[in-house]
């Protein structure tokens, strides 16, 4: 009988070298049912980058519509079925579905995943020198938890009634009433679910398993991202769990918490007890959802100074002033949610007090971005593939942020509400802001994991194509909603005199744009394909960096490190005065 | 590969991770009930009017007094660990279990009894809350129960292999347990008196 080389076990000759190994698993348990966070990290980056691109995919049908709407769809139209596009042209209730499903994925399958379950499992514990995270079993139920909850949402498109349609943010009464939410409403307390034994294992991973040496002013910047970002999913996730329940009992037992007495539908009356509140459903998700915005950015801050430290061969500017404002960001971000809802009629009282904790919030976040952008001040920087990523982030943030501004005060949102404005303000902080940011991480972390880095030809390919047609798409939807454009309109607005000509025209510029940033993934696809094995390999610190997961081996076995790691001094120390190199790494200790 | 502090606490925190993260579980879970209590108030508020008397406080009071009884019984049965007296270990772990059993039964006479009168959770907001807050404090007794029936049962082996360990565990079954009782004592009058 050959011997057939399967992971895990090893073959006759090889099996010397495993004679140390102090257990071997199976391939079902290695790679499938893993505790090791590094599996575990990577499971979640795939299918996170998988949820992206099928989000992504989703929004490039629905642009077709908008671009040119009542037109048959190219290619895939026949395909979905008459339900979702009779004779190849899509139906209201489908464009819906997709609306509604593209953001619930990019949010809650897409970027948190990535970000938090995908780097801050796979880098954190290697940053503060753990053989893993604090509860291993705990770590891979939350993942299947999530794997769970992506399958509930992408079956329930195959539900008869299709998928939800009530937009990401699922209001009441809408929400109550149409087809598909009860599947959304389960997806999510899986979701949710997974999200609190994740941000638990995270908060305990950080405070108990620091190595020796590693006090708190040591932590790397992505470590203490992580920590703000646990305790905003902790506290902060659970206000929506409660009222997805709530949610769920007015679908399936009939209860009325979301919906108001006298509700006529379709010209008939609704048979509800009543006496139920719509807003306060919108509380709730908004007491969620507007830290889930930090929670969409503070890793993404988190890889990007890592980077920006790195490439500038610079410390930090301003590492503590960072940490602090982290912290304080962390604490207002639960008390200015209801900046979401200056249009509910919920008083001028209310509105002043949210508009002014929203303008105190956008302090600190200025603080890191300008520390950020200060950190490059008179640097040599080296233009790694990671550090395009990360240098394009401080602009697209930067407006991303400021654009925020007129949307937190409440006599500007009146106009602005609800239109492209919104869209384009969110967006630049999500996809050109955090995502580039995820990007700039997977081309940093990508040797550590695989010992091997990504081309960077392709990675210069896939960054400049991104950036300017990710641009192309959003700054267009500035105008669009300033023209009075609203979101979430079927026919993209097309019925509304003052839309047409040049806002209406942009829709059609967008979808290109769209389209053709669909086209500059694929040399990024290609390159994470092909350098798995055919990248150029690489030693423990290619990058040649200070903090401690570059000690490790590239990539690390399980328990991370060879011996029991050490640290002597902060995260940042590159081009110290006198030292010999222009790095000198956490892990080295004082006088070789 | 071993996790350091599972057992043993970290020196300069003071904590074992199961420790912190039972209490951090439990931050969260005063989110969720906060959450449900916040709804309450501002549903009651905003009604026009609002029943009294439709539960049975006698029931209420009833099982206020078994749950507070297993509290008790859930301290003695990891004070008894720590004092090396397994028999009476196992005694109050059992009671403890027992008593969360008669609890739900309770709970169930409670329930038909709305049932049978059509007195769903569709009928009014009151019904709505009442079935809502007591259905999910129900199921977190049932969780509890799980976990108890664990460390009664298979759980048990660990008393042996690694007594401290094993001392923890029932700690921290314990401070949940009295999480769900406390959540109670905040139900009873918030559902029953006022």
């Amino acid at each position: 009988m050959e011997h057939v080389a399967v992971p895990g076990k090893p073959t006759g000759e090889h099996a010397h070298e495993h004679a140390h190994a102090h257990e071997e698993l199976g391939f079902l348990w290695k790679y499938v049912f893993s505790q090791d966070h590094k599996v575990i990290g990577i499971q979640y980056a795939i299918t996170g980058l998988l949820f992206l691109f099928f989000g992504f995919t989703l929004m490039m049908i629905m642009r077709w519509q908008l671009a040119y709407p009542g037109r048959p769809i190219p290619l895939i139209g026949g395909l979905l079925g008459a339900a979702r596009a009779s004779q190849g042209i899509m139906l209201p209730e489908f464009y819906n579905q997709l609306g509604a499903m593209h953001g619930t994925i990019m949010v809650f399958l897409g970027v948190v995943p990535l970000a938090v379950g995908g780097f801050g499992n796979f880098v954190t514990p290697l940053q503060i020198g753990a053989p893993d995270m604090a509860f291993p079993k705990l770590n891979m139920m939350s993942y299947w938890m999530y794997f769970i909850g992506g399958v509930v949402m992408l079956a329930s498109f195959l539900m008869p009634g299709g998928a939800a349609q009530s937009g990401w943010t699922s209001y009441p009464p809408l929400a109550v009433i149409s087809d598909g939410q009860t599947w959304w409403l389960v997806g999510m307390i899986f979701l949710i679910t997974s999200s609190l034994l994740g941000a638990l294992n995270f908060i305990v991973t950080i405070v108990q398993l620091r190595a020796k040496g590693l006090s708190w002013m040591r932590l790397p910047f992505f470590v203490w991202a992580q920590l703000v970002t646990s305790f905003l999913l902790l506290l902060a996730f659970p206000p929506l769990e409660a009222a997805g329940v709530l949610q769920l009992m007015d679908r399936l037992a009939g209860t009325s918490f979301f919906m108001p007495s006298g509700l006529v539908v379709s010209g008939r009356p609704l048979t509800v007890s009543g006496g139920g509140n719509p807003i306060l459903w919108q509380h709730l998700f908004w007491f969620l959802a507007h830290p889930e915005v930090y929670v969409l950015i503070l890793p993404g801050m988190g890889i990007v100074s890592e980077v920006i430290a790195n490439n500038t061969r610079k410390p930090l500017w301003g590492y503590r002033a960072m940490v602090y404002s982290l912290i304080f960001l962390g604490f207002m971000s639960f008390i200015v949610w209801a900046h979401h809802m200056f249009m509910t009629g919920m008083g001028t009282t209310m509105s002043a007090f949210f508009q002014t904790t929203t303008m105190i919030i956008s302090i600190p976040s200025i603080v890191i971005l300008t520390a950020l952008l200060l950190s490059l001040w008179g640097a040599s920087i080296r233009f790694t593939t990671p550090m395009l990523f990360a240098l394009a982030f401080l602009p697209m943030f930067g407006i991303g942020g400021l654009t925020g501004l007129p949307l937190g005060l409440a006599p500007s949102d009146i106009h602005l509400h609800d239109t492209y404005y919104v869209i384009g303000h969110f967006h630049y902080v999500v996809a050109p802001g955090t995502i580039f940011a995820l990007f700039a991480g997977i081309y940093y972390w990508f040797p550590k994991a695989t010992g091997r880095k990504l081309n960077d030809v392709l990675g210069r390919i896939h960054f400049w194509g991104s950036l300017v047609c990710i641009n192309l798409i959003f700054a267009p939807m500035f105008i669009q909603g300033l023209a009075g454009m609203n979101r979430r309109l079927y026919d993209g607005g097309q019925q509304y005199t003052h839309l047409q000509g040049l806002p209406m025209r942009l829709h059609i510029w967008i979808g290109m744009a769209a389209w053709t940033l669909a086209l500059f993934q694929l040399p990024f696809i290609f390159n994470f394909f092909w350098s798995i094995w055919r990248g150029q390999p690489v030693d423990r610190n290619p990058w040649q960096a200070t903090t401690l997961e570059w000690s490790a081996p590239s990539p690390p076995g399980h328990g991370n490190f060879l011996t029991e790691p050490v640290v002597y001094r902060g995260p940042y120390e590159y081009s110290v005065p006198g030292a010999v190199k222009d790095f000198t790494p956490q892990f080295e200790p004082e006088r070789a | 590969m071993n996790i350091p502090y599972t057992v043993e606490t970290r020196p300069d925190t003071g904590l074992a991770n199961g420790k912190l993260g039972i209490w951090l579980f439990l931050a969260s879970e005063v989110m969720l009930f906060g959450a449900l209590f916040s709804t309450y108030i501002i549903l009651r508020t905003g009604a026009a009017e609002w029943p009294h008397g439709e539960l049975s406080v006698l029931l209420g009071a009833i099982n206020t007094v078994i749950l507070i009884s297993s509290s008790v019984t859930m301290v003695m049965a990891w004070a008894s660990l720590k004092m090396n007296e397994w028999s009476k270990h196992r005694l109050y772990l059992i009671l403890t279990f027992v008593l969360a059993g008669v609890f739900l039964v309770n709970k169930y006479f409670e329930y038909s009894e709305h049932l049978a009168l059509g007195e769903g959770p569709w009928a009014s907001t009151f019904l709505a809350i009442y079935f809502t807050l007591t259905g999910l404090h129900g199921l977190h007794i049932v969780g509890g129960m799980v976990v108890m029936a664990y460390f009664i049962g298979p759980g048990a082996k660990m008393a042996k292999t690694s007594p401290e360990q094993f001392t923890n565990r029932i700690e921290y079954t314990g401070l949940y347990w009295h999480f769900v009782d406390l959540v109670w004592i905040f139900l009873f009058p918030v559902l029953y008196l006022l």
